[in-house]
């Protein structure tokens, strides 16, 4: 296998993952803040890469489809905290579960109600299309890197929002004492709000970029909320740090697994029999790691002593 | 005698006359509708005894429920084809027996939860969660990618399997099956709950330290009921699997373990007749929303919604009171 072909999945691997890490940065701060596991994250996504869809073929412009996704899904977001989620901080993990998998349930068969079951589909804008070329034969898809871009500046914003802002100072002391920050008088329901629609518009800008590369349908959101939770339990619950770490090893890891273990059970199998061996444990490969990961630390590589 | 049995008995009295009526009235889908509720309900009575008598939150059950649905699959089609399932190092064969073929689900899935369960209570709270679902979710990718089974399309029976001395194509005596099962599971289950496992179990839920400390360890505890449990599952499945004639990497989906696990919340966790209940209005919704607007699943959700913001303790809940309402 050639040294092109390696970096190209890992160039994949990389954009897999930075787009799992804007997908399980909000759903990591929701769960550290307010302790609220959030099935309905991934309507959220949904949402957004709906509402791009929309606005992007009918004003024409690939930006202003992502302003409306990051709106959209905020806006979604604000308003299932301001009526739902709020009820759900004080009741246990059980109900939480149960309520926003209600919440998937509306948000799905309104997003088809609204939009009717067939795919929307969203174009490359011109300027990011075609390959980038990097020399030595190996091209990848402007828009891929595109992405890669986009999350990483996502990322180091994040960082600084929470290292270097009064509103990340909010944010850490609500994750280590939540009564005491209410106590000194900070709007502690609406520091909530807040995070709850940062996390859903990340979720949605996530939506929007992905939107692109595949069909923009109701449901597309399930998988990768799957994935963002087995990101979030890696890193450690409530860890930036671990949410970045983890995107991107399960990024990684199912890239990479899906190429190098077929061709690695070819070595010592007839190939009739090592392509689906090889392409189950692929697709098992980042829940073994999950698996492995808790067994060891069972709080997650960030986890704290929470 | 409270009134929480009293609705127990009458649950159980109509889940009984429905199919018998419609067994006179020949309503053979309503008998089926009744078969799904039964079955949907054993496999709520399995999780049940994890989640209301453990506290274990597994969000993976339907692992439990494919590998009994598989069960039956694999060996009803090799029965069906006359191929032996293995012939290394010595022969089996398939075979359309139900006996055997439970026997087999019970068996396969309470190894299933053996081994995941003494990896998974490493850990507790939300971490357990997700660890359940991520080993359902690795049964499910295994199926999908298991072509000898049919991958992502399952597997089909032509013929429901036989019971010695049934008729199991008259769809009433396979409802009296299924109906049977339910009821000896919900004895088994209301026995485990009143025994000294069972009580050890309620305490170790409680105040985990506390019996810790009288010399109990509740690691082997909740692991036997998490077998137990995912063995009760594991059995619905190998007859939902019959029911349908039909198997697919669906039954192993997160969704089905999010669905078992609304049958137990809708009707109640913890009470004895709540999977009952809970399959019985889901089936019931099914039907009902389904009939008046293609897209019920969304006001699923918001009855769904409801239930858990405001009705806590879940339709035996509402209905019986907060009498044994504990933990």
């Amino acid at each position: 296998m050639s040294t092109v072909l390696i970096l190209e999945q890992a160039l994949n691997g990389l954009q897999f993952g930075v787009m799992l890490f804007m997908m399980s940065a909000g759903l990591t701060l929701v769960f550290g803040v307010m302790g609220l596991i959030n099935l309905a994250h991934g309507s959220l996504y949904m949402i957004g890469a709906f509402a791009a869809a929309v606005v992007a073929t009918w004003t024409g412009s690939f930006m202003l489809g992502l302003i409306a996704s990051l709106a959209a899904a905020a806006a979604m977001g604000a308003l299932i905290e301001l009526v739902v989620i709020r009820r759900l901080y004080d009741r246990d993990h059980l109900d939480q579960v149960l309520a926003t998998f209600a919440l998937i349930l509306i948000l799905s068969e309104g997003t088809r109600y609204t939009f009717g079951s067939l795919p929307l589909y969203l174009n490359t804008p011109g300027w990011l299309s075609g390959v980038f070329d990097f020399g030595g034969g190996l091209v990848y898809p402007k828009y891929r890197l595109a992405i890669i871009f986009v999350g990483l500046i996502i990322a180091a914003g994040l960082f600084l929002l929470i290292a270097k802002t009064r509103l990340g100072i909010r944010i850490r002391a609500g994750e280590s004492d939540r009564e005491m920050i209410a106590a000194l008088g900070v709007d502690i329901s609406k520091l909530y709000t807040i995070i709850f629609a940062l996390g859903a518009s990340l979720a949605g800008l996530a939506g929007a970029m992905v939107g692109v590369l595949e069909s923009v349908e109701v449901g597309m959101g399930e998988p990768v909320l799957i994935l963002a939770f087995v990101v979030i339990v890696i890193g450690g619950i409530g860890s930036i740090k671990g949410a970045l770490i983890g995107s991107l090893l399960v990024g990684m890891t199912d890239t990479m697994g899906r190429v190098l273990l077929p061709p690695l059970f070819s070595q010592f199998m007839p190939p009739v029999d090592a392509v689906p061996v090889a392409s189950a444990l692929a697709s098992m490969s980042i829940y073994i790691l999950m698996a492995i990961v808790l067994i060891v630390r069972p709080a997650g590589l960030f986890g704290g002593a929470k | 005698m409270s009134r929480e049995t009293l609705i127990n008995i009458a649950l159980a009295a109509i889940l009984l006359a429905v199919p018998i009526w419609a067994h006179f009235a020949d309503e053979p889908f309503i008998i089926t509708l009744s078969t799904k509720v039964a079955i949907l309900a054993l496999a709520g009575v399995g999780l049940n005894l994890a989640l209301g008598l453990g506290g274990l939150v597994s969000f993976g059950h339907a692992a439990y429920f494919g590998i009994g649905g598989y069960a039956m699959g694999i060996l009803a089609s090799h029965a069906q084809d006359y191929t032996p399932f293995m012939e290394w190092p010595f022969v089996i064969e398939g075979t359309n027996q139900m006996p055997i073929i439970w026997l087999v689900a019970v068996v396969m899935s309470g190894l299933a939860a053996l081994a995941i369960g003494a990896l998974s209570l490493r850990t507790s709270g939300i971490f357990f969660i997700m660890i359940t679902l991520a080993f359902g979710q690795m049964f499910y990718y295994f199926a999908i990618s298991w072509t000898a089974y049919g991958g992502e399309d399952g597997v089909s029976i032509y013929v429901r399997n036989e019971f010695p001395g049934l008729n199991t194509l008259d769809a009433i005596q396979f409802f009296a099956l299924a109906f049977t099962a339910l009821m000896l599971a919900l004895i088994f289950s209301s026995r485990i709950a009143k025994s000294r496992f069972g009580l050890a179990l309620t305490a170790a839920r409680q105040a985990e330290q506390r019996v810790e400390t009288v010399g109990i360890k509740p690691f082997q505890l909740r692991l036997t009921v998490f077998v137990i449990s995912g063995m009760i599952t594991g059995l619905a499945g190998a007859l939902m699997a019959d029911l349908n004639r039909f198997v697919s990497p669906v039954m192993l989906s997160w969704q089905t373990s999010g669905e078992i696990m609304i049958f137990v919340i809708l009707g109640g966790v913890a009470r004895l007749f709540g999977p009952v209940a809970g399959a019985a209005m889901f089936i019931l919704m099914e039907h009902i929303l389904g009939g008046f607007s293609e897209f019920w699943h969304g006001w699923l959700g918001l009855v769904l919604l409801l239930i858990v913001l405001f009705a806590r303790g879940g339709l035996i809940g509402v209905l019986a009171g907060k009498e044994k309402a504990d933990g």
